[in-house]
């Protein structure tokens, strides 16, 4: 049999599709009831979780918001399980500790302009110009929560004003390598011996300043939040360059790459903090009061970059070696094609590693209540020592739980959105 | 090299001047024990475009890589363009911008934009202005046919386009020298014809040329000279014709016998 000729004449117009096949029964019958097992799996997890909430909502919803201790709440009828009076009670001292009262301001305003110095960051919309107060934001972050005169953090930025003078003035006349190394020297130099006493100077002659908080006062979330911040923003550049140093073919680089990572790698994050707080003294020279919570940021960071050193070591792994091949034979130097061609895509595979290893630093940071520090979970001993909760426990830890849930639970997303706006293929 | 044959009067519009661009002198590498270059010597001149051969594992590769120093070698002289390859990093930078290089797998860079990808090494070695790399860019963008695909990225483009990209790269640089390793064998057969006319076009600007590939209707129309290699030396070069049609080495015989025999 032949088949006719047959040519199209008019075009067939969109249909809408049959019913069932979209909206939520569709999903349900794709995603929850596909097979037998699959209906079944799903039946019983919608029963564990409709037991669970049985069990945990009727505890949660308690009107014990005005409690005033736990006593109240034990002797009030009404209440039958939590006592969220703690939290209501204590609520300014998990966010700040024992930071003054008239200045938590400073603490609040420094988390809001973090914000507004990671956004230029994260979101790659937002006016470059943002960029520089990122860059200073470091400074101003640190003046606002440790207080005392301006001109030490003007006297720091001046260091690097003076760092990048030397060299422009040295890279003429002795050669470029000398010159990076001359000017890095006086840098150094001059935030050892220069800042302290020309900072005291011009204080004594024009006394700008806020009041100085000691690192003892700090605590609660902001506690978490500095160390945590501090923590992730300083690891990822020194992860950066220990991977590479770890890959370099520069023996001695490489050796001290791999000794550092793998030393840190092998102690517990506990016994480096342990360090910070007892050992460091007997290494520092006598009469140096070198404030705790900074020696504290220095060992986290020092530990989540060995691990993000790892986990960008992993990234580099996978690039296929063309990717270097490719970046050598047009030409570009080492630093250039690690800038613009390995690096963003190293950090590209390596983001689900690098975010987890920020969450994992972030929730870290509550052992610092182990060397005595007052963060939310330090605190809780100190609660728990008071006469009016005395027993109490679980209000607590739920409450804190939640707190840095929101936190990790944003960062999970945030690596989200940027895996999925990276991908630049089908 | 006599320029007498049909081959070459076909395509007289292709000079070969005196001028050396390539001078390889009893060159040796090894990979750890294992001898992979044995004594290469080899004088390309500029304009001239050279086909190499031979099976896998000959060392073709291996050979335009110590090129550009993609491999180090251990013993003998590469002069290319007038500068010798040593260890000195000025050197191999400056030979590196001054030959270009296409290979098997394109090597993109998947993050960037096909125009982007093409002004970078312009920009950051070249120190181009981005706006006149961009201009640069377009031009050969245009050359190789795919101008409108310019802000696309590598991986929404076809094996063929993705190559042609690869090469408009590289001219960006306004190399004087061109290598391809095998530019063609990750293609599909009707991708391959788009990227050797581009390569027919850029031989008969005058560039200099070597290309490793089995492609021998390409070598036929194109090549001054083919260059047969088993393992790790070079056993037989001639012109295209003589080479074709009357190999002399035995082991160059069986090689055009199973690569044309069929
Ligand atoms: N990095 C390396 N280390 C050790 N041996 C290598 C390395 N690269 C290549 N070889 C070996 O050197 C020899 C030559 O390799 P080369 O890639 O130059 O061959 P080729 O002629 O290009 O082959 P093909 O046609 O398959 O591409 C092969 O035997 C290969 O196994
Ligand atoms: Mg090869």
């Amino acid at each position: 049999m032949t088949q006719e000729p047959y040519v199209r004449t008019e075009m067939l117009s969109e249909q809408p599709a049959p019913s069932g096949q979209t909206g939520i029964v569709k999903w349900m019958r794709v995603n929850l009831f596909s097979s037998i097992s699959n209906s079944i799996i799903s039946l019983l997890t919608i029963l564990v979780v409709i037991f669970a909430l049985y069990e945990f909502l009727p505890w949660m919803l308690q009107p014990s918001w005005g409690a005033e201790s736990l006593r109240e709440c034990l002797n009030d009828p009404n209440i039958t399980g939590a006592c969220w009076g703690v939290i209501n009670d204590r609520f300014n001292q998990l966010m700040f500790g024992f930071y003054p009262h008239e200045s938590q301001w400073r603490p609040l305003l420094a988390f809001v302009l973090m914000l507004v110095a990671v956004a230029p960051v994260l979101f790659d919309k937002l006016p470059r110009k943002m960029v520089w107060f990122s860059a200073l934001y470091p400074f101003l972050g640190v003046w606002l929560l440790w207080g005392g005169t301006i001109w030490g953090p003007l006297m720091v930025i001046a260091g690097f004003v003076i760092g990048v003078v030397v060299h422009k003035v040295l890279s003429n006349i002795v050669g470029s390598l000398a010159a990076i190394i001359l000017s890095v020297l006086v840098t150094i130099l001059w935030w050892l011996y220069g800042v302290g006493s020309i900072a005291g100077a011009l204080s004594g002659i024009a006394p700008i300043g806020i009041a100085e908080v000691s690192s003892s006062d700090f605590g609660g979330l902001m506690l978490s939040i500095t160390i945590g911040v501090s923590g992730i923003a300083l690891s990822l550049p020194i992860g950066i360059v220990l991977a590479l140093g770890r890959q370099s073919d520069m023996f001695v680089i490489k050796l001290l790459s791999v000794g550092f990572i793998e030393f840190i790698r092998g102690v517990p994050l506990i016994t480096l903090l342990f360090t910070a707080s007892v050992l460091l003294n007997f290494f520092l020279p006598p009469g140096t009061n070198f404030d705790l919570v900074l020696r504290v940021i220095i060992m986290v960071t020092i530990f989540a970059s060995a691990y993000m050193a790892e986990v960008i070591r992993g990234g580099l792994a996978a690039l296929p070696t063309g990717q270097y091949e490719a970046a050598d034979a047009l030409g570009l130097d080492y630093w250039q094609s690690m800038q613009l061609i390995i690096m963003p895509q190293a950090l590209k595979i390596s983001i689900p590693g690098i975010v987890g290893t920020f969450i994992g630093l972030f929730k870290d940071t509550t052992l610092v209540s182990i060397i005595g520090l007052l963060d939310p979970v330090g605190l809780i001993v100190s609660i728990q020592g008071t006469s009016d909760w005395n027993g109490i426990v679980w209000e607590l830890y739920t409450f804190i739980a939640l707190m840095f849930w929101v936190f990790t639970f944003s960062m999970s997303r945030y690596s989200m959105y940027l895996e999925n706006k990276l991908k630049t293929s089908h | 090299m006599s320029q007498t044959n049909e081959n070459a009067a076909a395509s007289s519009a292709m000079d070969v001047s005196d001028e050396v661009a390539i001078q390889i002198t009893n060159m040796n590498k090894w990979y750890g024990d294992f001898h992979v270059l044995k004594d290469i010597n080899l004088t390309v001149n500029r304009g001239e475009r050279i086909v190499v051969c031979g099976p896998s594992g000959s060392g073709k590769s291996t050979l335009i890589r110590c090129i550009n120093r993609l491999e180090e070698h251990q013993k003998g002289d590469i002069i290319v363009d007038g500068t010798e390859l040593s260890s000195d990093l000025k050197n191999i930078d400056k030979i590196r911008s001054e030959v270009g290089m296409c290979f098997q797998h394109f090597n993109l860079f998947p993050h960037l934009t096909i125009l982007e990808n093409c002004t970078l090494a312009p920009i950051w070695v070249r120190k181009t202005p981005k706006k006149e790399a961009e201009e640069i860019a377009m031009h050969f963008l245009e050359k190789v046919k795919i101008p409108e695909q310019a802000l696309k990225y590598p991986g929404q483009l076809s094996g063929g386009q993705q190559q042609r990209v690869a090469i408009a790269r590289s001219l960006c640089m306004k190399p004087r020298i061109m290598l391809f390793d095998e530019p063609t064998s990750a293609l599909d057969p009707e991708m391959i014809a788009e990227v050797l006319d581009t390569m027919i076009e850029l031989a008969e600007e005058g560039m200099t040329m070597i290309c490793v590939t089995h492609e021998m209707g390409f070598a036929r129309k194109v090549a001054n000279r083919v260059i047969f290699m088993d393992a790790g030396q070079i056993v037989e070069q001639n012109e295209p014709e003589a080479f074709f049609n009357n190999p002399q080495s035995e082991r160059t015989k069986l090689f055009l016998s199973q690569i044309l025999g069929h």
